[in-house]
């Protein structure tokens, strides 16, 4: 039956040949989506639906007026084809209107994830809301935190005062100066990356970093008893709770007062 | 002139929808802004590349209104009109090809080495393992390699290391396989030939004209579409015609033109 046989030959040869070529295929992609340092435009879809959905147009490219963001290429070390920008030389000057969101064709950008209900319950964009990155400041070439009067992060910031405060504290080094030290919070930040581009140090000493590198993430079952929006948390919880583990059962260990020291 | 009567018109198509598109982005001409993969025209009409859209799917994107009508916009103007207009009037990576062979044919490179071959069906393949990879990666598989894409991204916003993607293609078909991308490889090109099997736009063979000269043969890009060359006159059925028109310039008998599948002049009796 040489009829069969040629069959089952080719199709082994089909299906040897295309694993290999998909296995080198899928080698290159995974290299190239394990960059994680990647700054999106306002309104991206969390990373991984983000590389799923951009279809690489380019529209947000063009919508942007002030030419912050470009499309990775071969080269760039980001996922091909996708847009960045790169806030030591071009941040994202946040603009009212957001003009790269609406631009989208498939929805990578997502408004509703820059928009927030106004007096009328109408929803309107508000460039507040975008968390592109956040901004993290090194204490040690920072030049503030030495002692010089420097506030250039704390000036540049759309959202002074809130994305970043000023933390005036007593100079220990001289004994007689003010340190004027600027702190950055995370809920307000937008990592628009104006203070990185404001920095004076060489090489910035505030930079902007994606949220999921920046950011740490405690337990569920830490609760700021202080804070009242986080006190709400156990605020149904009327019997105690207690938390059970293999440990749990048997007594405390006293060594230092049962046991010869 | 009448050697190229096909061939400019199809050069001028290709280089001035790069054109557009690299004014949209560099001076704000608003009549075609985006690119090949995705694109708006006027500032109202979107379109997609359906097969991009269908590799987003399949990475579990959902996909937005606008990219969805696009893509059916792109995906019905190329079925109605039929055979791979895409490839032979609009891709930029045609035009990389063709002088690939246009070299490799001057230099009688394919009679000075025995060429490696393979497989046209090579594309149906790689159709199925872009769409399989997609959604094992969750990224559309092609258009993270894509050569098509690395080009007009790269004309329309600047090139990184995309210019190497272009290059092996050309040196893959210029020393390797003849029309080796296009022909055998492209997912895309594999795409738009199921898209467009039905379409009207055919090339049509007059046998009582023909001389039997096989020049259509010699310079066409997809030869195994014109099978009924030599054994009798009809329309090529086959969705792998790229529609360049190549085999009408260079027929000396006025045996081929452009016709349709559907009319009765070319029909496929004996």
């Amino acid at each position: 039956m040489p009829e069969r046989r040629d069959f089952l030959v080719n199709a082994i040869k089909g299906l040897g040949l295309a694993a290999t070529g998909g296995l080198a295929w899928s080698g290159f992609i995974e290299e190239g989506k394990s960059a994680p340092l990647i700054l999106r435009p306002p309104g991206a879809l969390p990373e991984k639906e983000f590389i799923a959905s951009c279809i690489k147009c380019g529209m947000c490219v063009e919508a942007c007026p002030y030419d912050a963001l470009a499309l990775a290429e071969p080269g760039d070390d980001k996922p091909i084809g996708t847009p960045f920008f790169t806030p030591r030389t071009n941040p994202c000057y946040m603009c009212k209107d957001i003009p790269c969101v609406p631009a989208c064709p498939t929805g990578s950008l997502d408004e509703s994830l820059v928009s927030d209900k106004d007096e009328n319950g109408e929803l309107k964009l508000n460039i507040n809301l975008a968390k592109m990155g956040l901004a993290v400041i090194d204490r040690e070439t920072c030049i503030a935190y030495s002692g010089i009067q420097c506030d250039a992060c704390y000036r540049s910031c759309p959202r002074i005062d809130e994305a970043i405060t000023i933390d005036y504290t007593r100079n220990k080094r001289t004994g007689k100066h003010a340190l004027r030290a600027p702190v950055v919070h995370s809920e307000a930040c937008t990592g628009c990356g104006l203070c990185e581009k404001a920095c004076v140090t060489q090489k910035s000493s505030i930079f902007v970093l994606p949220r999921e590198i920046a950011m740490g993430k405690s337990s569920e079952r830490y609760i700021k008893g202080w804070d009242e929006r986080d006190g709400e948390r156990i605020k149904d919880v009327t019997e105690e709770v207690t938390t059970q583990t293999p440990r749990s059962g048997k007594s405390a260990i006293d060594y230092l007062n049962n046991e010869d020291f | 002139m009448r050697k190229y009567k096909y061939q400019i018109p199809r050069r001028l198509l290709q280089i001035s929808i790069l054109f557009i598109f690299f004014g949209g982005n560099a001076y704000g001409w608003n009549v075609l802004r985006g690119n090949l993969s995705s694109a708006k025209v006027l500032d109202a009409i979107p379109l997609s590349d359906p097969f991009a859209v269908l590799q987003s799917y399949s990475a579990g994107a959902s996909i937005a209104t606008d990219a969805l009508v696009g893509a059916l916009i792109i995906l019905l103007f190329y079925a109605v009109l039929g055979g791979r207009v895409f490839c032979g009037w609009v891709c930029p990576v045609n035009m990389v090809t063709d002088l690939a062979c246009k070299i490799r044919t001057s230099f009688n490179l394919d009679t000075i080495w025995k060429s490696w071959d393979i497989q046209r069906g090579v594309r149906f393949w790689v159709i199925g393992l872009s769409v399989v990879l997609s959604a094992i990666l969750g990224v559309a598989a092609f258009e993270w390699i894509s050569p098509i894409g690395a080009l007009h991204r790269g004309i329309i916003y600047g090139f990184g290391f995309g210019w190497a993607f272009v290059l092996i293609v050309f040196l893959f078909d210029l020393f390797a396989v003849k029309n080796g991308f296009c022909g055998h490889l492209c997912p895309l090109g594999g795409f738009y030939s199921i898209v467009g099997r039905f379409g009207f736009l055919r090339i049509g063979y007059d046998k009582a004209k023909c001389t039997s000269c096989m020049k259509c043969i010699e310079i066409c890009p997809e030869e195994q579409v014109l099978s009924i060359v030599n054994q009798h006159s009809g329309a090529v059925l086959s969705g792998e015609c790229i529609n360049c028109g190549r085999c009408i310039e260079v027929c000396d008998d006025n045996a081929v033109k452009f016709s349709s599948i559907y009319l009765n002049k070319y029909s496929n009796n004996k």
